[in-house]
Protein backbone atom coordinates (compact mmCIF):
# COMPACT_ATOMS: atom_id res chain seq x y z
CA UNK A 1 0.00 0.00 0.00
CA UNK A 2 1.58 3.24 -1.12
CA UNK A 3 1.58 6.19 1.29
CA UNK A 4 -1.10 8.09 -0.63
CA UNK A 5 -3.56 5.24 -0.13
CA UNK A 6 -3.22 5.06 3.65
CA UNK A 7 -6.35 5.63 5.72
CA UNK A 8 -4.90 8.72 7.34
CA UNK A 9 -4.03 10.24 3.97
CA UNK A 10 -7.48 9.42 2.60
CA UNK A 11 -9.16 11.20 5.49
CA UNK A 12 -6.91 14.24 5.18
CA UNK A 13 -7.55 14.57 1.45
CA UNK A 14 -11.31 14.09 1.87
CA UNK A 15 -11.47 16.65 4.66
CA UNK A 16 -9.40 19.34 2.96
CA UNK A 17 -11.27 18.85 -0.30
CA UNK A 18 -14.57 19.36 1.50
CA UNK A 19 -13.30 22.54 3.15
CA UNK A 20 -11.96 24.02 -0.09
CA UNK A 21 -15.04 23.13 -2.12
CA UNK A 22 -17.47 24.42 0.48
CA UNK A 23 -15.57 27.72 0.62
CA UNK A 24 -15.80 28.05 -3.17
CA UNK A 25 -19.50 27.18 -3.28
CA UNK A 26 -20.59 29.33 -0.36
CA UNK A 27 -18.29 32.14 -1.47
CA UNK A 28 -19.85 32.43 -4.92
CA UNK A 29 -23.36 31.95 -3.56
CA UNK A 30 -23.00 34.67 -0.92
CA UNK A 31 -21.17 37.24 -3.05
CA UNK A 32 -23.51 36.86 -6.00
CA UNK A 33 -26.74 36.75 -4.00
CA UNK A 34 -27.48 40.51 -4.11
CA UNK A 35 -27.18 40.49 -7.90
CA UNK A 36 -29.36 37.40 -8.20
CA UNK A 37 -32.02 38.92 -5.97
CA UNK A 38 -31.96 42.12 -7.98
CA UNK A 39 -32.34 40.09 -11.17
CA UNK A 40 -35.26 38.17 -9.75
CA UNK A 41 -37.08 41.29 -8.64
CA UNK A 42 -36.36 43.04 -11.94
CA UNK A 43 -37.72 40.04 -13.80
CA UNK A 44 -40.83 39.97 -11.64
CA UNK A 45 -41.49 43.69 -12.01
CA UNK A 46 -40.93 43.46 -15.75
CA UNK A 47 -43.60 40.79 -15.95
CA UNK A 48 -46.03 42.72 -13.82
CA UNK A 49 -45.52 45.65 -16.18
CA UNK A 50 -45.93 43.56 -19.29
CA UNK A 51 -49.11 41.99 -17.89
CA UNK A 52 -50.44 45.51 -17.44
CA UNK A 53 -49.36 46.39 -20.98
CA UNK A 54 -46.71 48.84 -19.81
CA UNK A 55 -43.62 46.99 -20.96
CA UNK A 56 -42.66 45.59 -24.35
CA UNK A 57 -39.61 43.36 -24.20
CA UNK A 58 -38.90 44.02 -27.89
CA UNK A 59 -38.55 47.77 -27.45
CA UNK A 60 -38.05 48.64 -23.82
CA UNK A 61 -34.83 48.14 -21.94
CA UNK A 62 -34.37 47.30 -18.28
CA UNK A 63 -33.78 50.93 -17.36
CA UNK A 64 -37.46 51.91 -17.69
CA UNK A 65 -38.67 49.21 -15.32
CA UNK A 66 -37.99 50.96 -12.02
CA UNK A 67 -39.63 54.22 -13.08
CA UNK A 68 -42.74 52.61 -14.56
CA UNK A 69 -43.09 50.23 -11.66
CA UNK A 70 -43.07 53.09 -9.17
CA UNK A 71 -46.73 53.85 -9.95
CA UNK A 72 -47.73 50.49 -8.52
CA UNK A 73 -48.50 50.08 -4.84
CA UNK A 74 -47.87 46.64 -3.44
CA UNK A 75 -50.28 45.03 -1.00
CA UNK A 76 -50.24 41.69 0.72
CA UNK A 77 -53.57 39.94 1.03
CA UNK A 78 -54.78 37.07 3.16
CA UNK A 79 -56.57 34.47 1.05
CA UNK A 80 -58.13 32.64 3.97
CA UNK A 81 -59.54 35.71 5.68
CA UNK A 82 -60.12 37.44 2.34
CA UNK A 83 -58.76 40.82 3.29
CA UNK A 84 -55.97 43.19 2.46
CA UNK A 85 -53.43 43.17 5.26
CA UNK A 86 -52.55 46.37 7.08
CA UNK A 87 -49.20 47.30 8.53
CA UNK A 88 -49.90 45.85 11.94
CA UNK A 89 -50.85 42.47 10.54
CA UNK A 90 -47.81 42.46 8.29
CA UNK A 91 -45.68 43.06 11.32
CA UNK A 92 -47.33 40.19 13.14
CA UNK A 93 -46.62 37.92 10.23
CA UNK A 94 -43.08 39.29 9.96
CA UNK A 95 -43.56 40.27 6.34
CA UNK A 96 -41.37 43.09 5.15
CA UNK A 97 -43.11 44.18 1.99
CA UNK A 98 -39.91 45.23 0.17
CA UNK A 99 -38.02 42.05 0.84
CA UNK A 100 -40.97 39.66 0.76
CA UNK A 101 -40.94 37.17 -2.09
CA UNK A 102 -43.98 34.93 -2.12
CA UNK A 103 -42.22 32.44 -4.37
CA UNK A 104 -39.65 31.74 -1.65
CA UNK A 105 -42.16 30.89 1.08
CA UNK A 106 -44.19 28.33 -0.85
CA UNK A 107 -42.94 25.51 1.36
CA UNK A 108 -43.01 27.44 4.61
CA UNK A 109 -46.02 26.23 6.64
CA UNK A 110 -46.33 29.64 8.30
CA UNK A 111 -47.07 31.30 4.99
CA UNK A 112 -48.49 28.60 2.78
CA UNK A 113 -50.86 25.66 2.91
CA UNK A 114 -51.46 22.39 1.10
CA UNK A 115 -54.54 22.28 -1.08
CA UNK A 116 -57.17 19.56 -1.00
CA UNK A 117 -57.33 17.58 -4.18
CA UNK A 118 -60.87 18.57 -5.12
CA UNK A 119 -60.32 22.30 -4.57
CA UNK A 120 -56.96 22.25 -6.34
CA UNK A 121 -58.28 22.91 -9.85
CA UNK A 122 -55.01 24.42 -11.03
CA UNK A 123 -53.06 21.40 -9.75
CA UNK A 124 -50.50 23.40 -7.80
CA UNK A 125 -50.50 21.26 -4.60
CA UNK A 126 -49.61 24.20 -2.35
CA UNK A 127 -50.48 27.86 -2.32
CA UNK A 128 -49.12 30.88 -0.52
CA UNK A 129 -51.75 32.23 1.86
CA UNK A 130 -50.38 35.76 1.64
CA UNK A 131 -49.80 36.66 -2.01
CA UNK A 132 -48.83 40.12 -3.14
CA UNK A 133 -51.10 42.13 -5.39
CA UNK A 134 -50.12 45.26 -7.25
CA UNK A 135 -52.46 48.18 -7.67
CA UNK A 136 -52.35 51.42 -9.61
CA UNK A 137 -54.76 53.95 -8.15
CA UNK A 138 -55.26 57.60 -8.80
CA UNK A 139 -57.30 59.64 -6.30
CA UNK A 140 -58.76 56.53 -4.66
CA UNK A 141 -59.87 55.37 -8.12
CA UNK A 142 -58.37 51.98 -8.92
CA UNK A 143 -57.01 51.79 -12.46
CA UNK A 144 -55.16 48.50 -12.58
CA UNK A 145 -54.98 45.42 -10.40
CA UNK A 146 -52.26 42.82 -11.03
CA UNK A 147 -52.49 39.45 -9.33
CA UNK A 148 -50.01 36.55 -9.43
CA UNK A 149 -51.37 33.31 -10.87
CA UNK A 150 -49.95 29.83 -11.23
CA UNK A 151 -51.12 26.51 -12.57
CA UNK A 152 -49.85 23.22 -13.90
CA UNK A 153 -49.45 23.03 -17.66
CA UNK A 154 -47.88 20.10 -19.48
CA UNK A 155 -44.39 19.81 -17.98
CA UNK A 156 -44.55 21.95 -14.90
CA UNK A 157 -46.16 24.88 -13.14
CA UNK A 158 -46.61 28.10 -15.09
CA UNK A 159 -46.12 31.26 -13.05
CA UNK A 160 -47.42 34.55 -14.27
CA UNK A 161 -49.39 37.69 -13.64
CA UNK A 162 -52.90 38.64 -14.68
CA UNK A 163 -53.73 42.34 -14.94
CA UNK A 164 -57.29 43.61 -14.56
CA UNK A 165 -58.87 46.98 -15.15
CA UNK A 166 -60.14 49.01 -12.19
CA UNK A 167 -63.55 47.31 -12.44
CA UNK A 168 -61.83 44.06 -11.31
CA UNK A 169 -63.60 42.31 -14.14
CA UNK A 170 -62.09 43.33 -17.47
CA UNK A 171 -58.78 41.70 -18.40
CA UNK A 172 -55.93 44.05 -19.14
CA UNK A 173 -53.32 41.44 -19.95
CA UNK A 174 -51.56 38.23 -19.01
CA UNK A 175 -47.85 37.48 -18.82
CA UNK A 176 -46.06 34.33 -17.75
CA UNK A 177 -42.56 34.70 -16.43
CA UNK A 178 -41.70 31.14 -15.64
CA UNK A 179 -42.74 27.99 -17.43
CA UNK A 180 -41.42 24.66 -18.58
CA UNK A 181 -43.73 24.22 -21.58
CA UNK A 182 -42.53 22.97 -24.97
CA UNK A 183 -40.85 25.77 -26.93
CA UNK A 184 -42.84 26.59 -30.04
CA UNK A 185 -45.98 24.86 -28.76
CA UNK A 186 -46.99 25.37 -25.14
CA UNK A 187 -44.41 28.10 -24.57
CA UNK A 188 -46.34 30.17 -27.11
CA UNK A 189 -48.46 31.34 -24.16
CA UNK A 190 -45.82 34.06 -24.06
CA UNK A 191 -46.23 34.93 -27.72
CA UNK A 192 -47.43 38.55 -27.90
CA UNK A 193 -49.85 37.55 -30.64
CA UNK A 194 -51.58 35.17 -28.25
CA UNK A 195 -51.52 37.40 -25.19
CA UNK A 196 -53.04 40.11 -27.39
CA UNK A 197 -56.27 38.05 -27.37
CA UNK A 198 -56.75 38.70 -23.64
CA UNK A 199 -57.23 42.44 -23.14
CA UNK A 200 -60.90 43.45 -23.05
CA UNK A 201 -62.23 40.01 -22.12
CA UNK A 202 -64.53 39.82 -19.09
CA UNK A 203 -64.00 37.44 -16.21
CA UNK A 204 -67.27 37.29 -14.27
CA UNK A 205 -70.61 36.58 -15.94
CA UNK A 206 -73.93 38.03 -14.79
CA UNK A 207 -74.29 35.46 -12.04
CA UNK A 208 -70.89 36.51 -10.67
CA UNK A 209 -69.27 33.20 -11.59
CA UNK A 210 -65.99 32.94 -13.50
CA UNK A 211 -67.19 32.90 -17.10
CA UNK A 212 -63.88 33.35 -18.89
CA UNK A 213 -62.76 30.19 -20.66
CA UNK A 214 -59.84 29.26 -22.84
CA UNK A 215 -61.43 27.03 -25.47
CA UNK A 216 -60.62 24.99 -28.53
CA UNK A 217 -61.57 26.70 -31.75
CA UNK A 218 -62.31 30.31 -32.51
CA UNK A 219 -63.08 32.15 -29.31
CA UNK A 220 -65.81 34.73 -29.63
CA UNK A 221 -67.55 37.21 -27.41
CA UNK A 222 -66.41 38.60 -24.09
CA UNK A 223 -65.83 35.31 -22.33
CA UNK A 224 -63.92 33.10 -24.76
CA UNK A 225 -60.28 32.91 -25.70
CA UNK A 226 -58.99 30.83 -28.59
CA UNK A 227 -56.65 28.18 -27.14
CA UNK A 228 -53.24 27.47 -28.65
CA UNK A 229 -53.28 24.80 -31.32
CA UNK A 230 -50.88 21.94 -30.66
CA UNK A 231 -50.81 22.79 -26.97
CA UNK A 232 -54.02 21.30 -25.60
CA UNK A 233 -52.66 20.53 -22.14
CA UNK A 234 -50.98 23.91 -21.70
CA UNK A 235 -54.19 25.59 -22.81
CA UNK A 236 -56.16 23.50 -20.34
CA UNK A 237 -53.65 24.48 -17.65
CA UNK A 238 -54.18 28.17 -18.38
CA UNK A 239 -57.94 27.64 -18.33
CA UNK A 240 -57.67 25.85 -14.96
CA UNK A 241 -55.55 28.55 -13.41
CA UNK A 242 -58.07 31.20 -14.42
CA UNK A 243 -60.93 29.13 -12.95
CA UNK A 244 -59.00 28.58 -9.74
CA UNK A 245 -57.36 31.91 -9.03
CA UNK A 246 -60.33 34.06 -9.96
CA UNK A 247 -62.81 31.76 -8.27
CA UNK A 248 -64.27 31.93 -4.78
CA UNK A 249 -61.40 30.08 -3.12
CA UNK A 250 -58.76 32.55 -4.25
CA UNK A 251 -59.02 36.14 -5.47
CA UNK A 252 -62.78 36.16 -6.20
CA UNK A 253 -63.97 37.70 -2.91
CA UNK A 254 -61.07 40.17 -2.70
CA UNK A 255 -61.77 41.37 -6.23
CA UNK A 256 -65.45 41.75 -5.35
CA UNK A 257 -64.45 43.88 -2.34
CA UNK A 258 -62.21 46.05 -4.49
CA UNK A 259 -65.05 46.50 -6.96
CA UNK A 260 -67.60 47.48 -4.35
CA UNK A 261 -65.77 49.32 -1.62
CA UNK A 262 -62.42 50.19 -3.16
CA UNK A 263 -59.14 49.47 -1.54
CA UNK A 264 -59.26 49.21 2.25
CA UNK A 265 -56.70 47.69 4.48
CA UNK A 266 -58.02 46.05 7.64
CA UNK A 267 -56.03 47.21 10.58
CA UNK B 1 3.64 22.45 -29.60
CA UNK B 2 2.12 19.95 -31.95
CA UNK B 3 0.81 17.98 -29.00
CA UNK B 4 -0.99 21.09 -27.71
CA UNK B 5 -2.60 21.57 -31.09
CA UNK B 6 -3.46 17.92 -31.20
CA UNK B 7 -5.08 17.99 -27.77
CA UNK B 8 -7.17 20.99 -28.73
CA UNK B 9 -8.21 19.86 -32.20
CA UNK B 10 -8.65 16.08 -32.15
CA UNK B 11 -11.88 16.29 -30.10
CA UNK B 12 -13.46 18.32 -32.90
CA UNK B 13 -13.70 15.61 -35.55
CA UNK B 14 -11.18 12.83 -34.87
CA UNK B 15 -12.46 12.00 -31.43
CA UNK B 16 -15.61 14.02 -30.93
CA UNK B 17 -17.17 13.35 -27.52
CA UNK B 18 -20.70 13.28 -28.95
CA UNK B 19 -20.14 11.90 -32.44
CA UNK B 20 -17.57 9.19 -31.68
CA UNK B 21 -17.85 8.52 -27.97
CA UNK B 22 -21.63 9.14 -27.91
CA UNK B 23 -21.40 10.95 -24.56
CA UNK B 24 -23.40 13.93 -23.37
CA UNK B 25 -26.29 13.33 -25.77
CA UNK B 26 -28.93 14.08 -23.12
CA UNK B 27 -28.17 17.77 -22.90
CA UNK B 28 -27.60 17.91 -26.66
CA UNK B 29 -31.27 17.04 -27.07
CA UNK B 30 -32.57 19.28 -24.35
CA UNK B 31 -30.92 22.65 -24.80
CA UNK B 32 -30.73 22.97 -28.57
CA UNK B 33 -34.07 24.56 -29.45
CA UNK B 34 -32.58 28.07 -29.32
CA UNK B 35 -29.09 28.96 -30.42
CA UNK B 36 -28.55 31.60 -27.72
CA UNK B 37 -29.34 29.15 -24.94
CA UNK B 38 -27.09 26.55 -26.57
CA UNK B 39 -24.14 28.93 -26.71
CA UNK B 40 -24.39 29.62 -22.99
CA UNK B 41 -24.65 25.90 -22.27
CA UNK B 42 -21.54 25.28 -24.40
CA UNK B 43 -19.57 27.94 -22.56
CA UNK B 44 -20.74 26.55 -19.21
CA UNK B 45 -19.80 23.00 -20.11
CA UNK B 46 -16.42 23.98 -21.58
CA UNK B 47 -15.59 26.00 -18.47
CA UNK B 48 -16.54 23.18 -16.15
CA UNK B 49 -14.64 20.54 -18.14
CA UNK B 50 -11.52 22.68 -18.42
CA UNK B 51 -11.37 23.66 -14.76
CA UNK B 52 -12.35 20.26 -13.42
CA UNK B 53 -9.56 18.77 -15.52
CA UNK B 54 -7.17 21.42 -14.23
CA UNK B 55 -7.95 20.92 -10.55
CA UNK B 56 -8.14 17.16 -10.74
CA UNK B 57 -4.84 17.02 -12.55
CA UNK B 58 -3.26 19.31 -9.95
CA UNK B 59 -4.11 16.96 -7.10
CA UNK B 60 -3.86 13.72 -9.07
CA UNK B 61 -0.71 12.62 -7.24
CA UNK B 62 -2.30 13.24 -3.84
CA UNK B 63 -5.58 11.56 -4.64
CA UNK B 64 -6.14 8.27 -2.80
CA UNK B 65 -7.47 5.78 -5.34
CA UNK B 66 -10.17 4.51 -3.00
CA UNK B 67 -12.05 7.83 -3.01
CA UNK B 68 -10.94 8.94 -6.47
CA UNK B 69 -14.41 9.12 -8.05
CA UNK B 70 -15.95 10.91 -5.07
CA UNK B 71 -13.17 13.50 -5.12
CA UNK B 72 -13.71 14.09 -8.83
CA UNK B 73 -17.46 14.39 -8.39
CA UNK B 74 -17.06 16.85 -5.53
CA UNK B 75 -14.81 19.08 -7.61
CA UNK B 76 -17.11 18.90 -10.63
CA UNK B 77 -20.22 19.54 -8.54
CA UNK B 78 -18.66 22.58 -6.84
CA UNK B 79 -17.67 24.03 -10.22
CA UNK B 80 -21.14 23.47 -11.64
CA UNK B 81 -22.77 25.19 -8.68
CA UNK B 82 -20.38 28.13 -9.09
CA UNK B 83 -21.17 28.38 -12.81
CA UNK B 84 -24.90 28.18 -12.08
CA UNK B 85 -24.59 31.00 -9.54
CA UNK B 86 -22.71 33.14 -12.06
CA UNK B 87 -25.36 32.55 -14.70
CA UNK B 88 -28.13 33.51 -12.28
CA UNK B 89 -26.27 36.71 -11.48
CA UNK B 90 -25.16 37.75 -14.97
CA UNK B 91 -27.44 36.00 -17.46
CA UNK B 92 -30.72 35.59 -15.60
CA UNK B 93 -33.00 35.11 -18.62
CA UNK B 94 -30.84 32.38 -20.10
CA UNK B 95 -30.28 30.69 -16.78
CA UNK B 96 -34.07 30.53 -16.47
CA UNK B 97 -34.26 28.84 -19.87
CA UNK B 98 -31.50 26.37 -19.09
CA UNK B 99 -33.10 25.66 -15.71
CA UNK B 100 -32.13 22.21 -14.60
CA UNK B 101 -29.63 21.49 -17.36
CA UNK B 102 -26.82 23.55 -15.89
CA UNK B 103 -27.11 21.44 -12.76
CA UNK B 104 -27.08 18.33 -14.92
CA UNK B 105 -23.59 19.16 -16.22
CA UNK B 106 -22.52 17.32 -13.04
CA UNK B 107 -23.74 14.09 -14.54
CA UNK B 108 -22.53 14.87 -18.05
CA UNK B 109 -20.34 11.94 -18.99
CA UNK B 110 -17.92 14.13 -20.92
CA UNK B 111 -16.74 15.92 -17.78
CA UNK B 112 -16.32 12.76 -15.77
CA UNK B 113 -14.87 10.89 -18.75
CA UNK B 114 -12.15 13.45 -19.38
CA UNK B 115 -11.32 13.62 -15.67
CA UNK B 116 -10.82 9.87 -15.50
CA UNK B 117 -9.27 9.33 -18.89
CA UNK B 118 -7.01 12.35 -19.23
CA UNK B 119 -6.63 14.54 -16.15
CA UNK B 120 -5.66 11.63 -13.88
CA UNK B 121 -2.66 10.86 -16.07
CA UNK B 122 -1.49 14.22 -17.45
CA UNK B 123 -0.06 17.49 -16.13
CA UNK B 124 -2.42 20.40 -15.32
CA UNK B 125 -1.89 22.66 -18.35
CA UNK B 126 -2.38 19.87 -20.86
CA UNK B 127 -5.43 18.68 -18.93
CA UNK B 128 -6.88 22.17 -18.99
CA UNK B 129 -6.41 22.31 -22.76
CA UNK B 130 -7.93 18.88 -23.12
CA UNK B 131 -10.99 20.16 -21.28
CA UNK B 132 -11.21 23.15 -23.62
CA UNK B 133 -10.79 20.88 -26.65
CA UNK B 134 -13.50 18.47 -25.57
CA UNK B 135 -15.76 21.33 -24.64
CA UNK B 136 -15.26 22.66 -28.17
CA UNK B 137 -16.02 19.26 -29.65
CA UNK B 138 -19.28 19.18 -27.68
CA UNK B 139 -20.01 22.79 -28.61
CA UNK B 140 -19.45 22.11 -32.31
CA UNK B 141 -22.15 19.44 -32.41
CA UNK B 142 -24.55 21.45 -30.26
CA UNK B 143 -24.15 24.58 -32.35
CA UNK B 144 -24.79 22.65 -35.58
CA UNK B 145 -27.87 20.98 -34.07
CA UNK B 146 -29.19 24.20 -32.55
CA UNK B 147 -28.69 26.21 -35.76
CA UNK B 148 -30.68 23.69 -37.75
CA UNK B 149 -33.37 23.35 -35.10
CA UNK B 150 -33.85 27.05 -34.54
CA UNK B 151 -33.73 27.92 -38.23
CA UNK B 152 -36.27 25.33 -39.34
CA UNK B 153 -38.29 25.17 -36.11
CA UNK B 154 -38.76 28.88 -35.51
CA UNK B 155 -37.40 30.43 -38.72
CA UNK B 156 -34.86 32.45 -36.76
CA UNK B 157 -31.24 32.38 -35.64
CA UNK B 158 -30.18 33.87 -32.30
CA UNK B 159 -33.67 35.34 -32.16
CA UNK B 160 -33.41 37.23 -35.47
CA UNK B 161 -36.14 36.23 -37.90
CA UNK B 162 -34.56 34.80 -41.06
CA UNK B 163 -37.40 32.83 -42.59
CA UNK B 164 -40.61 34.89 -42.21
CA UNK B 165 -43.29 32.67 -40.68
CA UNK B 166 -46.74 32.23 -42.19
CA UNK B 167 -48.30 33.19 -38.83
CA UNK B 168 -46.62 36.56 -39.12
CA UNK B 169 -47.49 37.09 -42.76
CA UNK B 170 -44.44 35.42 -44.33
CA UNK B 171 -44.10 32.25 -46.38
CA UNK B 172 -42.34 29.76 -44.12
CA UNK B 173 -44.32 27.07 -42.32
CA UNK B 174 -42.34 26.25 -39.20
CA UNK B 175 -41.45 22.60 -38.74
CA UNK B 176 -42.87 21.63 -35.36
CA UNK B 177 -40.78 18.46 -35.14
CA UNK B 178 -37.63 20.57 -34.97
CA UNK B 179 -38.82 22.01 -31.67
CA UNK B 180 -39.18 18.59 -30.07
CA UNK B 181 -36.28 16.57 -28.73
CA UNK B 182 -36.45 13.66 -31.23
CA UNK B 183 -35.33 15.97 -34.07
CA UNK B 184 -31.98 16.40 -32.31
CA UNK B 185 -31.55 12.63 -32.47
CA UNK B 186 -31.98 12.72 -36.23
CA UNK B 187 -29.61 15.65 -36.67
CA UNK B 188 -26.94 14.10 -34.44
CA UNK B 189 -27.40 10.88 -36.41
CA UNK B 190 -26.84 12.70 -39.69
CA UNK B 191 -23.84 14.51 -38.18
CA UNK B 192 -22.28 11.20 -37.14
CA UNK B 193 -22.99 9.77 -40.60
CA UNK B 194 -21.33 12.77 -42.26
CA UNK B 195 -18.25 12.59 -40.04
CA UNK B 196 -17.90 8.86 -40.58
CA UNK B 197 -18.30 9.08 -44.34
CA UNK B 198 -15.26 11.34 -44.43
CA UNK B 199 -13.28 9.61 -41.70
CA UNK B 200 -13.84 5.96 -42.55
CA UNK B 201 -11.67 4.70 -39.69
CA UNK B 202 -14.40 5.77 -37.22
CA UNK B 203 -16.83 3.27 -38.68
CA UNK B 204 -17.26 0.50 -36.14
CA UNK B 205 -16.95 -3.13 -37.07
CA UNK B 206 -20.28 -4.89 -37.34
CA UNK B 207 -21.24 -6.81 -34.27
CA UNK B 208 -23.43 -9.22 -36.15
CA UNK B 209 -24.57 -9.92 -39.63
CA UNK B 210 -28.12 -10.70 -40.65
CA UNK B 211 -28.68 -14.20 -41.98
CA UNK B 212 -29.57 -14.37 -45.64
CA UNK B 213 -33.27 -14.57 -46.31
CA UNK B 214 -34.86 -17.97 -46.46
CA UNK B 215 -36.84 -19.01 -49.51
CA UNK B 216 -40.58 -19.64 -49.14
CA UNK B 217 -39.86 -23.37 -49.29
CA UNK B 218 -37.40 -23.18 -46.46
CA UNK B 219 -39.91 -21.43 -44.22
CA UNK B 220 -41.99 -24.54 -43.80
Amino acid sequence: MSSKDSTKRTLIVAFSLCVVCSIIVSGTAVTLKPMQDANRILDRNKNILSAAGLFDSQQDGDEVVAERFSQFSTYVIDLNEQRVLGEEQLEQLQIDIDGYDQRLVINDPNYSEALERQEDIANIKRRVIYPMIYVVAENEEIETIVVPVSGYGLWGILYGFLALEGDANTVKGLAFNELKETPGLGAEVRNPRWTALWPGKKIYDEAGEVGLRVIKGQGSGDYQIDGLSGATLTTRGVDNLIQYWLGDDAYGPILAQLRETGLQTND
Amino acid sequence: MSSVKQILLTPLFENNPIALQILGVCSALAVTTQLSVTLVMCIALTTVTAFSNLFISMIRNQMPSSIRIIVQMTIIASLVIAVDQFLQAFAYEISKNLSVFVGLIITNCIVMGRAEAFAMKNPPVLSFLDGIGNGMGYSLVLIVVASIRELFGSGSLLGFQILPLIENGGWYQANGLMLLSPSAFFIIGFFIWAVRSVKKDQVEAREFRMASQSTPDGAF
